[in-house]
């Protein structure tokens, strides 16, 4: 299965609205990708705290549609 | 997530104090999230377990809810949930990681 990169931009976008997402493709195949993420959200938080922001923000899908979404979250 | 799992969960995390839930084991890790941890470990020269999740689907699975996590692998230190690879990662670059286990008072090749 795979998501395409839209998608998990809309996903995180909806759940941090202020968020700057860079997402790229790592393998070409639409189910390796990366994200950097942006957000005022995340200030205070600890980084345990920030990936799951966005973990929870893609709804269930990261370790089921998602195999591998490397995450990086700054304030 | 039943009690079973808790247990072992419980009892993996206390008795080791750097536990590393992973796919495969530190020798051959069998996804590449995993083994980037294991040779960060290694690299640091700290002695871990290595849970192979593989071996357990309710393992697999409950750790994520234990950790409310939901990826593998997933780095314990003294009970305490560090993160997964990409926290760890970061944390190894930046040097948190060794100030981590100094405070947890964990050896590893300073």
């Amino acid at each position: 299965m795979a998501m395409d990169l839209k998608e998990i931009e809309a996903l995180i976008k909806e759940a941090l609205p202020d968020a700057k997402i860079e997402i790229q493709d790592l393998a070409g195949d639409g189910n390796h990708y990366s994200a950097t993420v942006t957000s005022a959200e995340f200030s205070g938080k600890s980084k345990i705290e920030q990936h799951k922001i966005v973990y929870n923000s893609l709804k269930g899908k990261m370790g089921n549609e998602l195999h591998a979404l490397a995450i990086k979250t700054k304030e | 997530m039943d009690q079973q799992i808790k247990d072992l969960i419980n009892s993996e995390i206390t008795n080791n104090n750097v536990c590393l839930f992973m796919k495969g084991t530190p020798d051959a890790p069998q996804c590449g999230f995993s083994m980037a941890i294991s040779n960060m470990l290694k690299i640091l020269e700290v002695n871990y377990k290595g849970v192979n999740v593989l071996e357990n689907q309710s393992l697999r699975e409950g750790i994520k809810e234990f950790s409310d996590w939901p990826t593998i692998p997933q780095l314990y230190i003294k009970k305490e949930f560090i993160g997964g690879c990409d926290i760890v990662k970061e944390m190894y670059e930046n040097g948190e990681l060794k100030k981590v286990l100094e405070s947890k008072e964990i050896n590893f090749k300073k």
